[in-house]
């Protein structure tokens, strides 16, 4: 095993609590009717290709990227289209949605291979890699979905050296990528391999926080037993520590090399992909199965049964919770994601899309808002911070609205990871007034770029 | 110990008497010359800097207006909204171009009784930050979230926070129409139109332009698009906006026959006598935001109903 690698600037280290680490995936049953948001990724929503009435296919292609950032979705059951309408998401705004009513069986699109058979052998090359993952919608599945084709893409002029696999999971709670990696550790590595011949590189590395030692172990042994296989992946075991997951710590830690302000880990050669991703390249490059089904771990400290599950996209998240035990009656929160990164939501039949990582349902206990009191100066937010920020600044001058300000103080370098508002004493919402600074930031640079 | 001061005194009077002239002849040369009308144009502009005629400021305005002056010899298509324009003309020896005192008009009556909370907002209480992250607690993606940035930004102290509603209240004494509000407000509520004759104006307090169905589930007074008031206005001053009704101010007559017909008590007219016509109280102004006599009132009610104490008398 490799020695614990970490980065080093700021960090913090919340309670794991990863409850629901030792219980396998389990399939989640498909309701009558899902609900398919057309906008699942970052970027600009898919236009829908089907009409009311229309049959489709599992797998069938149902939304058509827009754009250079946006992906493709495709239906997740075999049924008829009964409406292309909006459906409410997480936040509650309404986003345009398909609703299809599902037939009991699966009907699989054409081309698609159904098999639980391990295929080692990758017979595409580089380019075709690519359009393969292009055309089955695949989005960085950690939560920002992120079209992973645009990153694959590597710029004229720059070498991808590294594929940084980034399995930290170092949102407390979540075990979704940890579960993925003990039950489809070949299917897992072989996209491991799948991505390094996108890129064409010969060098891959998974990072893992060093709290999975079990995944460490196994991969470790997998990839020994099957060296001819698996040469040139290495597993790097990371130091538990939040947020050791971000893009930009996971390639400080492992290479050593840091992303210039304002530019993309490709500046660095490294090119860093999700454990859900690269599951999902393997079956899309493989298999030919487009992305149509994540694992989502719903979990909380009063949770009767919490679990790992493998849900279809366009199931309502109530069910997921029901399947849970229902909702507890002292939870006061239910956050989309993890407790560090998530959003709570205002509504929780949600339909799950490709960025649901986990339901999380908090206790007034934990999630309360406590008392906010003067900043006193402390300067724990600046220690916390590892992107090098100030927070306590950043938030004075967002809050005055001076905009000027915090462009000046590199807002547009956070990250979101939330670490400044965790350890600031005095409870102060740091990070939404730096969100809102970042924001209005950024609206102001796009409109001074447009010029 | 004298002598000191004195060479002191000596050499700092002569330098600065040096020093006076070079900045004298200095100021001759460099002079910039400007019109004196523009301080006293100026003077009459209430000088808050609002930003409300389109100009950087009231100097900016001022500046302007003595510019249109003197090559058209007219100042129309200037005017400040806080200030009587024709004081402006007298300043500058002409008559004010036509000038409609305005007022903001808050377009949501999703009060936390007409629109319950379903959730609980916890975090930083700007309105900008807060809409991109949900829809509101009353549920509605188009209504008011009432964090008070309109508040915080209005210079005239005329916007305020209705505790009861969590709505805000314009105060048409105060209000100048500037317009800093309805340009804050992240979902484009507010909007400035005019006061009207006899401060008479009828609006649609409603900015949802979701269907009908969605509206229903969230609001129990927002516009639903049933264009009945489209199809009695006898001027054709109204016109739907996706499935929302818009009153253009400068066709609308002030009839009030619209708000009339609107099943949901979404149109709202500001200021007429009450029905009876014994009793010569009138409507409260911008309050009619508040859904005064009971929260589960009639819509159309709370339109009608009279409340002295609400009475304007602007």
């Amino acid at each position: 095993m490799n020695p614990i690698k970490t980065f080093h600037k700021g960090g913090v280290h919340p309670e794991e609590n990863k409850l629901s680490a030792n219980l396998p995936i389990q399939d989640f049953p498909m309701p009558k009717q899902i609900i398919v948001p057309l906008g699942q990724c970052l970027g600009a929503p898919a236009d829908c290709i089907v009409n009311k009435g229309d049959r489709v296919l599992t797998g069938q292609l149902i939304g058509t990227a827009k754009g250079f950032i946006s992906a493709n979705v495709h239906s997740p059951a075999t049924g008829t289209v009964a409406k292309v309408d909006v459906v409410m998401d997480h936040t509650g705004y309404y986003k345009p949605a398909v609703f299809i009513d599902r037939e009991e069986q699966d009907e699989w699109a054409e081309g698609i291979l159904v098999t639980d058979k391990l295929l080692t052998d990758i017979k595409l090359d580089s380019k075709q890699i690519i359009d393969k993952v292009k055309e089955c919608g695949i989005v960085g599945m950690g939560g920002a979905t992120f079209p992973t084709h645009v990153k694959l893409m590597v710029p004229e002029g720059k070498k991808a050296e590294y594929v940084i696999i980034n399995a930290a999971e170092c949102e407390p709670y979540l075990t979704c990528d940890f579960r993925l990696l003990l039950e489809k550790t070949q299917e897992f590595l072989v996209g491991v391999k799948i991505l390094m011949k996108a890129v064409n590189t010969d060098k891959g590395i998974i990072g893992i926080e060093a709290n999975k030692m079990e995944a460490i172990e196994l991969l470790d042994k997998t990839i020994n037993e099957h060296k001819d296989l698996y040469a040139g992946i290495e597993v790097q075991p990371l130091k538990t520590k939040y947020p050791q997951g971000g893009e930009k710590q996971i390639i400080k830690a492992i290479t050593g090399r840091e992303v210039p302000s304002g530019k993309l880990p490709i500046e660095t050669g490294c090119v860093v992909v999700n454990v859900a991703s690269t599951y999902a390249v393997y079956e899309a490059v493989q298999k030919n199965k487009p992305l149509i089904e994540r694992i989502v771990t719903v979990t909380g400290k009063s949770v009767k049964n919490p679990g790992n599950f493998r849900v279809r996209f366009g199931t309502p998240a109530d069910l997921l919770i029901e399947a849970a035990g229902g909702l507890p009656e002292d939870i006061t929160d239910v956050i989309n994601g993890g407790p560090m990164m998530g959003k709570s939501v205002s509504v929780t039949n949600f339909p799950c899309i490709k960025g649901t990582s986990g339901i999380l349902l908090m206790t007034l206990r934990e999630a309360q808002d406590r008392r906010q009191t003067n900043c006193i100066r402390c300067g724990r937010c600046a220690m916390a911070c590892p992107m090098g920020l100030q927070p306590f600044l950043l938030h004075k001058v967002a809050k005055q609205n001076d905009f000027d300000e915090t462009e000046k103080n590199h807002v547009m370098d956070c990250i979101e990871c939330g670490s400044c508002e965790f350890t600031c004493p005095a409870n102060i919402p740091l990070l939404d007034y730096i969100r809102y600074g970042k924001a209005k930031t950024g609206a102001i640079i796009k409109a001074r770029n447009q010029k | 110990m004298s002598n000191t001061l004195l060479i002191s005194l000596a050499v700092l009077g002569i330098l600065g008497g040096v020093l006076a002239v070079v900045l004298y002849f200095v100021a001759q040369k460099f002079k910039v010359e400007e019109n004196p009308l523009i301080d006293e144009a100026e003077a009459c502009l209430p000088g808050a800097n609002c930003g409300g005629c389109g100009f950087a400021g009231c100097r900016a305005l001022a500046e302007a207006c003595v510019k249109q002056a003197a090559e058209k010899g007219n100042i129309d298509g200037l005017a400040c909204p806080g200030t009587d324009m024709n004081k402006v003309a007298a300043v500058l020896g002409l008559t004010a171009g036509t000038f409609e005192p305005k007022i903001a008009v808050v377009r949501c009556n999703g009060s936390c009784q007409n629109s319950p909370s379903k959730v609980h907002y916890e975090g930083a209480d700007i309105c900008a930050f807060a809409n991109t992250l949900y829809a509101g607690e009353g549920g509605c993606s188009k209504g008011c979230l009432g964090l008070g940035d309109c508040v915080k930004k209005c210079n005239f102290d005329a916007l305020h926070i209705d505790k009861e509603t969590g709505l805000p209240v314009v105060d048409p004494d105060k209000c100048v129409g500037c317009g800093v509000c309805a340009r804050t407000c992240p979902r484009g509520i507010i909007e400035v139109r005019p006061r009207g004759k006899k401060d008479r104006r009828v609006y649609v307090c409603c900015s949802n332009t979701d269907k009908g169905a969605l509206v229903i589930k969230n609001c129990s007074v927002g516009c639903i698009g049933c264009q009945k008031c489209l199809k009695e206005c006898p001027f054709e001053a109204i016109e739907m906006r996706g499935n929302l009704a818009y009153i253009d101010p400068a066709k609308c007559k002030a009839c009030g026959k619209c708000a009339k017909v609107c099943p949901r008590g979404s149109i709202h007219a500001i200021n007429f006598p009450a029905p009876k016509p014994e009793v010569p109280a009138l409507q409260g102004a911008e309050p009619a935001v508040k859904p005064q006599p009971k929260p589960e009132a009639q819509p159309v009610e709370t339109k009608t109903e009279v409340k002295p104490e609400n009475t304007v008398t602007a």
